[in-house]
């Protein structure tokens, strides 16, 4: 710590730098709705100097304060951890205070488009309704469920592995991020999305809840559950925090086979149905694993495709009859079939 | 420029329904002078759904393609972004978890082999793009595509998740790819630039969750053919099946009559580099391009 006081000089406002040379100039053609008042959203324009250290956040601060008092959107705690800030900008999915405006730039260009999580649900400018992602969220009980003894006279402690387990899982700040830049919400009103499940597989590793079963058969119900997945990745790109929903979809599927909650449908079928052509060929039957996964009754609904792709040679006649024995093999077939003998660990 | 050298992972649709798709890589290879050995050991990479029912398994199957490109000493190149995923994610797992790399190769050694992780994975984009060289591939240009308006479709896996995939795509961003642009700006065609091209086509849900399936392919390609598009291509033979094969489905569901060729990647490079639509199997489309090729009737 430094001894000397330092004296107090006031500023001289003819020493300020009037030209910032570090700056960008930055057009913010920025969404306007007001639910109450609105017919149609519209776009307006807020051309400002950028800085390097400037956040996402200080732009939406700066249109409020030095543009328009009216702009509205969610923020509080300016540091990545409240989770109110998500907006998009040119669709991505974006944590306002966490993310740097120049960085954007040099991705984007000049012109950002800031746009809310969901142009559907808002309310008003970047304030979105989120009564769909909390009530996804608090079906998948993200809390632990257990009977606790209400004067315990011990701690219930978790090991170093059995908290490991939760992998990053218990990072979420529920900003929604993930969750409206997943397809399957804007397509299916009942698929749970990415931040329920990371929720529910969150709570369902703990040793200490009781409520893993419930979480994995919910989990498993076509329409809502994690086999309407489209494996786009997009949830794993839009985490301000990192986490990679997707490995937690991938391990609910893998837990549902494990506990034995997995009940033979088409999904479930699918899945385990890639091995039966990689056990025959070495590589998936394509005509089988549809006959398979849909049931031979289930099929007729794949008659149509199927006689479009025969006249256009995708299901062809020179490798072998059709549907019956047209699937080349693979060289050493027989490691491909001991290694599935040895190391298969699930089973339908 | 030496030449360039590749271990082929093929996958399963380019062995079953869309052989156009393998002979067209081997005839743009043939073309730019690129050796490539085919992979024929190589089995199924699982396509996330192995994944989903026994990951495990799936990372046995997948190190032991790997094996195979790591015993020719050559980086493994792959023609589906499906196959690129879930290679590159068994690589990144096997790589920077030792326990289960030991577990694997305890697996592996059964039938005599050891993953060692010593080749690269990357996709014939990337590979003709980033090894082979825009302006190289400029320099062979036959037939210019310059009458089309030709609508790039990423495909998800190869380009999200941005990390697994840094090194092996060039860095491209997810939310804003520029190498299928790129390279049909090299091929002197005109990119359609519509918000469509990094969204995800379903083809990983067709059978269990229809519905989303065919309104997500369906956005794609009504929102490339609302911005001009005369034809799309795809590094990904799953985008392709679903566009393709699916289109009259996914018309009637969308509400539109669609019909939009959709060209695999190796295809485009390949009728630009003079070879005829018929070579590169053209006619195997369900939605053929007679509007653009009328010899593929």
């Amino acid at each position: 710590m430094s001894t000397q006081t330092e004296e107090f000089e006031p500023f001289n406002t003819d020493e300020i730098e009037v030209t910032r040379p570090d700056t960008v100039t930055v057009t913010l053609k920025t969404f306007r709705f007001n639910a109450e008042t609105d017919y149609l959203p519209y776009y307006k324009q807020y051309t400002m100097e950028v800085g390097k250290d400037e956040l996402m956040l200080d732009l939406l601060n700066r249109i409020k304060w030095e543009h328009d008092g009216s702009f509205s959107y969610r923020r509080s705690c300016r540091h990545g951890i409240c989770g109110a800030c998500g907006i998009k900008v040119n669709g991505k999915a974006t944590l306002a205070c966490k993310q740097n405006a120049l960085e954007l730039v040099a991705l984007f260009g000049n012109e950002l488009l800031i746009e809310p999580q969901s142009k559907k649900r808002a309310v008003k400018d970047m304030i979105i309704d989120k009564k769909d992602f909390w009530d996804k969220h608090a079906e998948v009980k993200p809390y632990v469920v257990a009977d606790i003894d209400p004067h315990p006279e011990h701690e219930t402690k978790q090991t170093i592995e059995e908290f490991n387990k939760f992998l990053d899982s218990d990072l979420c700040i529920q900003c929604g991020n993930c969750h409206y830049a997943c397809p399957v919400v804007e397509v299916n009103e009942d698929y749970l999305g990415p931040a329920a499940f990371n929720a529910a597989y969150r709570f369902t590793v703990d040793t200490r809840d009781e409520a893993g079963k419930e979480r994995l058969e919910l989990t498993a119900q076509m329409g809502q559950g994690v086999w309407d997945c489209v494996k786009c990745y997009e949830c794993a790109e839009a985490c301000p925090k990192d986490i990679n929903p997707i490995e937690k979809i991938t391990k609910l599927h893998n837990m549902q086979f494990e506990q034995g909650v997995a009940k033979p449908n088409v999904a479930t079928k699918h899945a385990e149905g890639f091995l039966r052509g990689m056990k025959k060929y070495g590589y998936l039957d394509e005509a089988d694993i549809v006959a398979y996964s849909e049931g031979y009754l289930g099929m007729y609904k794949h008659l149509k495709t199927a006689i479009k792709m025969m006249k256009a040679g995708k299901i062809h006649w020179h490798s072998g009859i059709p549907f019956i024995d047209s699937v080349p093999k693979i060289k050493n077939l027989d490691e491909v079939q001991k290694l599935i003998e040895i190391s298969q660990t699930n089973t339908l | 420029m030496s030449t360039l050298k590749y271990a082929l992972f093929t996958g399963c649709t380019a062995k079953q329904s869309t052989p156009e798709l393998l002979s067209s890589t081997l005839a743009v290879a043939e073309k730019l002078g690129i050796e490539i050995t085919i992979l024929e050991e190589a089995s199924c990479c699982g396509a996330s759904h192995l994944q989903d029912f026994d990951e495990f398994l799936a990372h046995v199957l997948n190190a032991r393609n790997i094996c195979y490109a790591e015993k020719l000493g050559m980086t493994m190149i792959t023609i589906c972004n499906t196959c690129q995923l879930n290679s590159a994610m068994t690589k990144h797992a096997l790589d920077t978890n030792p326990e289960l790399k030991a577990r694997v190769n305890e697996k592996l050694a059964e039938v005599g082999l050891e993953y060692k992780g010593t080749s690269e994975i990357k996709h014939f984009l990337y590979a003709l793009i980033d090894d082979y060289g825009l302006e190289n591939i400029k320099d062979k240009v036959q037939v210019p595509l310059s009458q089309f308006n030709i609508a790039p479709f990423y495909g998800c896996h190869n380009i999200r998740p941005s990390e697994l995939h840094h090194d092996a795509n060039g860095g491209e961003n997810p939310y804003n790819p520029t190498s299928l642009d790129r390279l049909i700006d090299a091929l002197e065609g005109h990119p359609v630039d519509y918000s469509h091209k990094n969204k995800c086509c379903g083809f990983h849900v067709e059978l269990q969750a229809n519905h989303t399936s065919e309104v997500l392919a369906g956005n794609a390609m009504v929102d490339a053919i609302d911005n001009n598009a005369d034809l799309m291509v795809t590094p990904c033979p799953l985008c392709h099946l679903k566009m393709d094969t699916y289109q009259d489905d996914v018309g009637k569901v969308i509400g539109r009559d669609i019909e939009l060729p959709v060209l695999h990647m190796p295809q485009m490079v390949a009728l630009a580099l003079g070879c005829t639509p018929k070579e590169i199997g053209l006619n195997f489309h369900v939605q053929k391009a007679t509007h653009l090729y009328p010899e593929t009737a």
